[in-house]
This record gives C-alpha cells, structure tokens and sequence, in this order.
C-alpha cells in the first residue's frame, strides 16, 4: 500500500478515535450470553450405595456413553439418589466427594500380599487370596484357642484374631457376618462403619 | 449455539438492552445458619460439579479448609467462635458469592459478556469474555470473585446456572445433609425463612432475621442468622454492604465525560478543519527547507 506521511497520520488518527469511542460504549453488541452446557445430558445414569459408611446412601453414578459396544464408559459425576429413601438425595462430603476415591491412582482393585521380609506387593488372585487367608486362620485358630479357662469353665474364645466387616452390609449381611464369627470364637469384632 | 437458555437481564459492557417482556421466575438460595453443622458437604459437591479441584492445603490450627476463596474453592465454611449472651456460640457461614440485584462486580465490569445477570437472579461470569482486569474484585462488596493465577481470569460460584437452567437445584443445595441450604423461589425461601425465624425466636434468639441486603437491591442467597443484628459475628458478613462509590464515579461519571470530551475533540478537530482547512506551507520555507535537504 502506497501513502505519503500525511496520509498515515490521517489514517491513525481515524483508527485510534473510532477504537477509543468503540471502548467507551458506543459500539454496540448484542446482549446474548449461554450458560455452561448441562453436562449430564444423555450420560448414563447407575443406581449405587456409598460405600464409606453403614447409613449406606444412594447414589447416581453418571458415566459418559450409552453402553453400546465400541464405546468406553467413565465416570463424570456422582451425586446422591433423591428416591432413595435413606438420603433422599442429599450427601456427606464424603459420599459427595467419592467420585475422585472411584477413580484413585491408590484405589486397590484386587488382593495383594506383602510375603513376610519382602518389600513389594504382589497381586494375587481372589481364589488364592481366600485359600490363603483360611490356612493362616486355621493355623492361628489351631495354636490360640481357648476352650476352658483356667477355672475350668467352657468359654470357646479364639483372642488372636479380629474381624473388621465392610460398611455397606445389609442388615443380613451383618447378623450373617456377627453369627460366622461367633461361631469361630472372635471376640474382637467391628465395623468400618464405626470409623 | 443456543442462546439465551435463561433470560438475561443485564450484561456487561454493553448497551444494547436485553429482552425484558418474559417474566421468569426469580430464584434464591438460603443458607440457615443455625441448621449448618459445618460438615463441608456443599464445598466438595461445589467442586465435584464444577470440576475444579483446589490444591491440598495445610492445617492453619482452625476448621476453615481452604482459609479462602479460591479460583478453585467457589465457596468455602468460615468458622467464627464468639461470646455471645454469656455463652460460647460456634457460627459457621457457607460463604460465597451472594448473587446480589445490584451486582457491584457487573457494574465495575468493563469487558462486554464477561458477567451476565439473568432474569432469575443469578449473576454468572463468562471467563471466555474475561479480560482479567480484575474490576469486578473491587467492585464486590462481599470480596467473592477470585482471579486464577493458571488464566488470569475470574472464577466465583455460579450458582450452578447451568443446572438451574434445566430446573436442578445447585450441588450445594442437593447435597446439604441437614437442610441449612434451601433452594427455590425467592419467594418461597423468604417464607421458609419466617418460619425459621419464628422457631429461632421461640428459642431465645430474640434477635433471629434474615439477611438480604437492601444496600446491594437484596440478594439470591440470603442467609437466616441467629443474630440478625450483628452480621459481623459470622466471620465478618459486611452490616451495610454497599457497592464502592469509586464504581459509580467510573461507570457514572466518568465515562460518559470522557465519551463526551473524545466527541467534543473530534467535532472541534472538524470544525477546525472546515474553517481553517488543513495546515499550509508556504512555498518560501518549503524552499528553504529544501535548500537545507540538500546541504
């Protein structure tokens, strides 16, 4: 483009007025504006329990997909089931916050055993895990238990072990888990609901 | 695009009015104070909906966690022990943004579309238009908004407008295990709050109101407050706020003098130019001023 030095003053001067009365509100716009899109359209709703406590809320699970074949789901958003009646959709911030306890690095999925003396986890399986937890049970049931005290009366204890039942038992599950244990002699027994 | 899910009532930056025949219904949150047992449901439900997530902080000897309002921490529990009629009171104030009528960060606000309010109440910032000027800091008279340092643009609670927009209360509200958030109609939450107040007067709190402030054209969250009269118990909830009066003197008067004085500049500048016409030089001095050249 071709302009002698006159000309370019002309044209700065013109373009510094209109900018400055453009940012003094002279230009107009159009008074739209949109808010953030609802992000749970079209996900996947999943009826769940919280696992954290024994008040066991309910929980939807929203996970990104529709389940067909070739498309992978994950979890976008969990909040509290208003037709549950326990909560009625309302959470702790535990269970509000256990969207981020689902997808830990830390979570752990399966069984692992430390050998004794070794320094790493070994990820095991659920069969030998459980055959694995039996034989130590027996083994210290065989050793420590207490048929008779010493004044001779029969009190069937087994004091070297402690059971701790999962939080989300159903009222079955607990008078089930109370009633096993029981019967193996465990004294010491609690719930990580109580923690 | 779609535009306009929720009506707009004012914009900023711009001058172009919004449509205003349709009359939506306006919403509030309230907060009852004396129902909250501080349990930080709403913080982490405001997070886990709003996919931010605030760095792991540390112990500052007292409950609040984070201390304060963050670009990630949209809103946050402030923990106040004071004395009050001979006994030890625990108040604890889900603090955050108050969507108020007359919103001072709008006002102040120079970057058009970066705050919205809609015809419902809420006032919503729209980072994408967000200039980080960092205006609509000073101009909140509740100190809410918060520039992140990872965009340089402002973050506050929206109050969740995009789930209001398909009729869901805010993730704060959902999740509240006690009731201490309400959502609904302001209407409805001003009822809701009556009754509180009766039953909290009823318990010897003669002093139990609502706050919704004039000063600010009343709020979107509105608080029930065991010492009405005192708002500054609870961790410094201004009495009387107000919107800076430096806010009034840049969008009130100043801007339209300088609109004024650049429009005066240009009309003068072509009058001089039809009078005067443009600047001569004589054929002497441009000789003259040759000659020199060529030395």
């Amino acid at each position: 483009m071709q302009m002698n030095r006159r000309q370019f003053f002309k044209i700065c001067s013109a373009g510094l007025g209109g900018s400055s009365i453009a940012v003094m509100g002279f230009s107009p716009t159009a008074a739209l504006a949109e808010v953030r899109a609802f992000k749970l359209a079209r996900a996947t709703e999943t009826r769940s329990t919280c696992p954290y406590c024994s008040v066991a809320c309910g929980l939807l699970v929203y996970s990104t997909g529709d389940k067909s074949k070739n498309s992978h789901s994950e979890i976008i958003h969990v909040e509290g089931d208003p037709d549950n009646p326990v909560n009625r959709g309302t959470l702790c911030p535990k269970g509000a916050g256990v969207r981020d306890m689902m997808q830990s690095k830390d979570r752990l999925k399966w069984p692992e055993v430390r050998e004794p003396g070794a320094k790493e986890w070994k990820r095991i399986s659920w069969h030998d895990a459980i055959e694995r937890i039996a034989k130590h049970m027996k083994a210290d049931r065989d050793k420590n238990f207490v048929a008779q005290n010493k004044d001779g009366v029969t009190v069937n204890r087994w004091p070297t072990f402690a059971a701790l039942a999962a939080s989300a038992a159903t009222n079955e599950g607990g008078y089930i888990t109370v009633k096993m244990l029981r019967t193996l002699g465990v004294t010491q027994l609690d719930t990580q609901a109580r923690i | 695009m779609a535009l306009q899910s929720l009506d707009i009532k004012q914009r900023s930056a711009t001058t172009t009015p919004a449509p205003q025949a349709r009359q939506t219904v306006e919403i509030a949150k309230l907060i009852d104070v004396s129902a909250c047992i501080g349990c930080k449901a709403c913080q982490v439900a405001c997070m886990e909906w709003n996919d931010v997530r605030d760095e792991v902080g540390s112990c500052h000897g007292i409950y609040d966690n984070p201390v304060d309002l963050t670009e990630n921490s949209w809103t946050v529990m402030r923990y106040a022990e004071v004395e009050e009629q001979g006994k030890l009171e625990w108040l604890i104030r889900k603090d955050g943004c108050m969507h108020c009528s007359d919103p001072g960060c709008l006002k102040a606000c120079p970057a058009p579309g970066a705050i919205i309010q809609y015809a419902n109440g809420i006032v919503d910032f729209h980072q994408e238009n967000c200039i980080g000027c960092g205006y609509c800091v000073s101009g909140c008279p509740f100190n809410v908004p918060r520039i992140s340092k990872k965009d340089s643009k402002a973050y506050k609670c929206t109050l969740c407008s995009d789930r209001v927009a398909v009729n869901q209360a805010p993730a704060c509200a959902k999740a509240c295990p006690t009731g201490a958030i309400q959502f609904g109609s302001k209407e409805d939450m001003k009822d809701y709050a009556e009754k509180r107040i009766a039953d909290l007067k009823e318990r010897g709190y003669e002093k139990a109101g609502l706050y919704d402030p004039a000063g600010v054209g009343g709020t979107h969250v509105m608080y029930v407050l065991h010492h009405a009269d005192k708002p500054d118990l609870y961790s410094g909830l201004p009495v009387n706020p107000s919107i800076s009066p430096m806010v009034a003197l840049w969008k009130g008067a100043t801007k339209p003098l300088a609109a004024l004085a650049l429009a005066g500049v240009a009309l003068g500048s072509l009058f001089h130019y039809v009078m005067k016409g443009p600047n001569e030089v004589s054929k002497e001095i441009e000789k003259e001023v040759e000659k020199e050249d060529a030395q």
